[in-house]
């Protein structure tokens, strides 16, 4: 038997294998039984009521999709009182997705689930900050480290730090995050993306642009895990373009602890479930004893990345 | 009458739903005419128990020509849990229903239903109408059936650009539906000729309820009557799709309910809903 447990800092999870925020929900229930998922992540909530982007919200893609979805949203008070009972119910660990306009913000919101029967909270700082004319929180390191240290100061949860790869120095904003008290990073987003219909010139999204997810992204951000598990001393979670067992091992090889899925779902929606089959029985085949002995286990210890290439 | 059935119906939680991912098999696969394909698959349970106005999401085959990422949704045409049968009446459209086309007997199809909420009937409605047009005999078909079976009469207004492009019509007469049919070709199609005949069939005590699907013209003037005669009526709407399992909120559209304008998924809180709540698309 293969050991499938993990730990992101100091909560064990079941098995690597988790969904993608804004990718799950009650639905699904149908189709996987949750208790066999490593942990629950919830779509991101806000504070303030949000309606979300105007359709059409989705564009299929060669291998992959768009969404401007936005961040539609009924609040925290319908959070508590309606998505967090449900989740409840299972055992696997329940992550809330958190995301606020400001630093302050996000503090004021993450100081509202120090509750029981949270394991963590994934803040989504791939989002517009006002203090910084919009730009996300997670492109610059500056803004990733004073949203991270007031995060750090209300909320004794372990607390997860989703980042965006829409910026030029990932491994700098991976430090950032975790000199200022992250319990493990989430990489990644989605990248922000655009299509046009040929035939009408319109865009392809009513938003214009919209993030790419799905297999197309998965070369980029497997990269992009094994910059910041190099960068950093605490747990990394892969997270875009897995869609299968294979995919979900190359990201432990560069350097995840556990993995997330989104999209995959939205396609085969037993996706994780096989994606966990799968990792067992590649163990089982290799004779790897623990999951946990895959993490950045890739075999670069006689190679180097040329500065050239590297340069963003 | 139970007119208010629709607004105050409660949308299911997921506990209280039955979708599985299954592996079809494709038992007939014809055209219907230049644009339309009628495919017939033997399915395990529960996708054979699926309800008038419920929806599956395919997993359409990928070709040398076309490569579908995501799935399609289509509305269930004939459901019938005895034969182990589920039905679906296609336009050939784009990329995914192209590959849809190329799917032979003896081929599988992956499908994930029953999805969505169907259509609903008041226990002392008589008699209902449904205006159908295009695609939307595909998801009215399957309702007027269910409306016979519990003994409702069914007045079948079916719209079409010719004789031609006319489907399903035996659908409707095998249950004893009255059936008037228009077209752009001879312009009795044309609106005013439509609403004279929905207020015929009004005048006659023939509609305790309108049901429309897939013209946001027909279901404007559906609406616009419904609202003047007082007749309750209920609209199968369409959206872009990603998961089809409520998760995503790509499938959004506007209502309006009590003077505010709310979104909601067409694949979750849909895709019938209630037709006076209903906004333009
Ligand atoms: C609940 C539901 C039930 C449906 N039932 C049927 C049915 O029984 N028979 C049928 O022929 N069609 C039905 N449709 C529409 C069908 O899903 C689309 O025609 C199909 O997805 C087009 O896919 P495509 O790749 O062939 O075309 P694409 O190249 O993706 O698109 C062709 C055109 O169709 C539009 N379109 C694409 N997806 C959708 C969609 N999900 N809804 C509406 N328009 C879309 C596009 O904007 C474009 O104009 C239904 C849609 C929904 C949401
Ligand atoms: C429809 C959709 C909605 C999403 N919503 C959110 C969200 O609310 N919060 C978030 O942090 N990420 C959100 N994401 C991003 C995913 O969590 C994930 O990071 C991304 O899709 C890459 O993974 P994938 O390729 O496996 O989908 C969303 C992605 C999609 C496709
Ligand atoms: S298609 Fe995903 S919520 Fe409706």
């Amino acid at each position: 038997m293969v050991d499938l447990r993990v730990k992101i800092g100091a909560l064990s999870l079941a098995n690597p294998v988790m969904p993608a925020s804004g990718t799950f929900a009650d639905g699904l229930a149908q189709i996987v039984p949750f208790e066999r998922l490593g942990a629950l992540v919830a779509k991101t909530v806000t504070a303030e009521l949000r309606s979300g982007n105007p359709t059409p919200r989705v564009a299929e893609v060669e291998q992959g999709m768009l969404n401007s979805i936005g961040i539609p949203s009924k609040g925290v008070a319908h959070f508590i009182a309606t998505t967090l009972p449900f989740y409840r119910r299972f055992k696997s660990p329940l992550v809330v997705s958190i995301s606020a306009p400001s630093a302050d913000a996000f503090a004021d919101l993450a100081a509202q689930f120090n509750l029981p029967g949270i394991a963590a909270i994934e803040a989504n700082i791939s989002c517009p900050n006002i203090e910084e004319g919009g730009k996300a929180f997670a492109m610059s390191p500056r803004a990733t480290d004073a949203v991270v240290a007031r995060l750090r100061a209300v909320t004794g949860m372990p607390l997860w730090v989703k980042l965006t790869p829409n910026t030029s120095d990932v491994a700098s904003v991976a430090r950032a995050a975790a000199n200022a008290g992250a319990d493990a990073l989430v990489v990644a987003n989605t990248i922000l993306a655009m299509s046009i219909d040929i035939e009408t010139f319109k865009p392809r999204l009513g938003n214009i642009v919209g993030g790419l997810s799905g297999p197309a992204v998965k070369p980029i951000v497997v990269r992009m895990t094994y910059q910041c598990a190099k960068a950093v001393d605490i747990p990394v979670i892969g997270c875009g373009g897995i869609s299968s067992a294979e995919d979900a091992i190359e990201y432990m090889l560069a350097g995840a602890s556990a993995v997330q899925v989104g999209t995959a779902t939205f396609l085969r929606p037993q996706a994780m479930l096989d994606v966990i089959e799968g990792i067992a029985a590649f163990c089982a085949r290799k004779g790897i004893a623990k999951v946990s002995a895959l993490t950045g286990a890739v075999g670069d210890a006689d190679m180097a990345i040329d500065a050239l290439e590297a340069v963003p | 009458m139970e007119a208010l059935l629709p607004k105050v119906r409660p949308v299911p939680a997921a506990s209280e739903r039955n979708a599985a991912d299954v592996t079809a098999l494709v038992v007939a696969h014809a055209s219907v005419n230049a644009e339309y394909r009628h495919l017939v698959l033997h399915a395990p349970d529960p996708a054979p128990r699926a309800v008038a106005g419920q929806f599956f999401h395919l997993e359409c085959p990928q070709t040398d020509r076309d490569k579908p990422f995501l799935r399609r949704p289509m509305s269930v045409y004939k459901a019938d849990p005895r034969a182990g049968q589920v039905e679906f009446l296609y336009k050939v459209a784009g990329v995914g229903t192209r590959g849809l086309a190329t799917l032979a007997c003896g081929h599988t199809l992956r499908m994930l239903g029953p999805l969505g909420i169907g259509f609903s009937l008041a226990r002392d409605w008589r008699g209902i109408v449904v205006l159908a047009r295009g695609v939307g005999l595909a998801t009215l078909a399957p309702l007027a059936e269910m409306a016979a079976a519990r003994g409702i009469g069914v007045s079948a207004v079916l719209s079409a650009r010719g004789p031609a492009q006319l489907m399903s019509v035996a659908r409707f007469t095998q249950i004893g539906a009255r059936v008037d049919t228009v077209f752009d070709s001879d312009g009795s199609s044309a609106p005013d000729n439509v609403e004279a005949i929905m207020r015929r069939l009004v005048d006659g005590g023939r509609a305790d309820a309108f049901f429309t699907c897939g013209s946001n013209r027909l279901m404007l003037l559906l609406q616009r009557l419904g609202r003047e005669l007082s007749v309750p009526g209920q609209v199968a709407m369409e959206q872009q799709m990603a998961c089809g399992l409520g998760m995503c909120f790509c499938c959004v559209r506007n209502f309006k309910v009590a003077n505010a304008v709310i979104s909601r998924r067409v694949c979750w809180e849909g895709p019938v809903f209630d037709l006076d709540e209903a906004l333009s698309w």
